[in-house]
């Protein structure tokens, strides 16, 4: 591989791993996000329970 | 975007992935290799797309910013915010494969004597002290008129950047568009351009509508749990 090869090559990797670091940190964010929602489920069906236990 | 708003965003991934697909094809199999640099020349479809996209999302990160301060509504703050952030993404690739392309073509990583890459370094640092400024201040009007004023004389830059290549004296970095010999490089090479400089700005519409969803609904959780507390 000729070094003009190699730093073309290196150009796109750069774009291609900052592409992939991008994608990786917007599942993890997907990720807590689907936490929160199943944490507020579960406290809204806490509440339903207790409010059908009490009426 | 008013135009993009209507499109959804899966269906603006998959028009980016086309666009970004058949840019990848035409640079290695259809544009022909430069007679003076050879193969690194490849990096200019790249690395010039990405730093007209960076100054695109710093523009619409200004236009969101007045429309904050026109027409006082929080979701151009929300959106100014994104696209400014958007803007560091791509102006982080533009240094990167910059510095890359530099390398091969001047022997250096990088070249205080060039005025185009110090102003965009110039701009790169104004926006990343955008990030300084927005943290430092508790969430509110205040912190939104800041930080729309600042975005707004950030842009002043993005022609500076741009025209910095035209007055500078020592040519340095290659002048590849001016006005007096339009584009210097074939036909195939300027639809090339073209498709790549498309799949960019397609690419900054889907991170920024993604990354503008991630933020609404985190806004919305927020709000839900607090209403629960």
């Amino acid at each position: 591989m000729s070094p003009s090869e190699k730093y073309t090559a290196a150009a796109y990797l750069v774009v291609f791993v900052a592409l992939l670091a991008y994608v990786l940190i917007i599942a993890a964010k997907l990720q807590r996000l689907e936490r929160d929602v199943s944490e507020l489920t579960d406290k809204v069906r806490d509440r339903q329970r207790v409010h059908g236990t009490d009426g | 975007m008013p135009g993009v708003k209507a499109i959804r965003l899966p269906q603006l991934v998959g028009l980016t992935i086309a666009a970004l697909g058949a840019a990848i094809a035409l640079i290695f199999f259809y544009a022909p290799i430069d007679a003076n640099q050879g193969l690194s020349q490849k990096i200019f479809y790249f690395h010039v797309p990405i730093a007209f996209t960076s100054y695109a999302c710093f523009g619409w990160g200004a236009w969101k910013a007045l429309r904050y301060l026109w027409k006082r509504d929080e979701r151009a703050d929300l959106e100014s915010y994104v696209a400014i952030h958007q803007g560091l993404i791509f102006g982080s690739l533009v240094l990167l494969t910059g510095s890359i392309w530099a390398k091969i073509s001047w022997g250096v990583w990088w070249a205080w004597s060039d005025d185009q890459l110090v102003i965009f370094l110039v701009l790169f640092l104004f926006y990343c002290a955008y990030f300084m400024l927005r943290y430092s201040v508790d969430p509110g009007p205040a912190r939104s008129n800041m930080c729309a004023v600042y975005a707004l004389f950030g842009v002043v830059l993005v022609p500076m950047s741009f025209f910095a290549i035209r007055i500078s004296k020592p040519f340095l970095h290659p002048q590849v568009f001016s006005a007096s010999h339009g584009y210097a490089m074939t036909g195939a090479m300027f639809f090339t351009f073209c498709v790549a400089l498309l799949g960019m700005l397609l690419l900054f519409a889907s991170l920024y509508q993604l990354e503008l969803a991630g933020k609404r609904l985190d806004a919305h959780l927020r709000e839900l749990r607090e209403l629960l507390a």
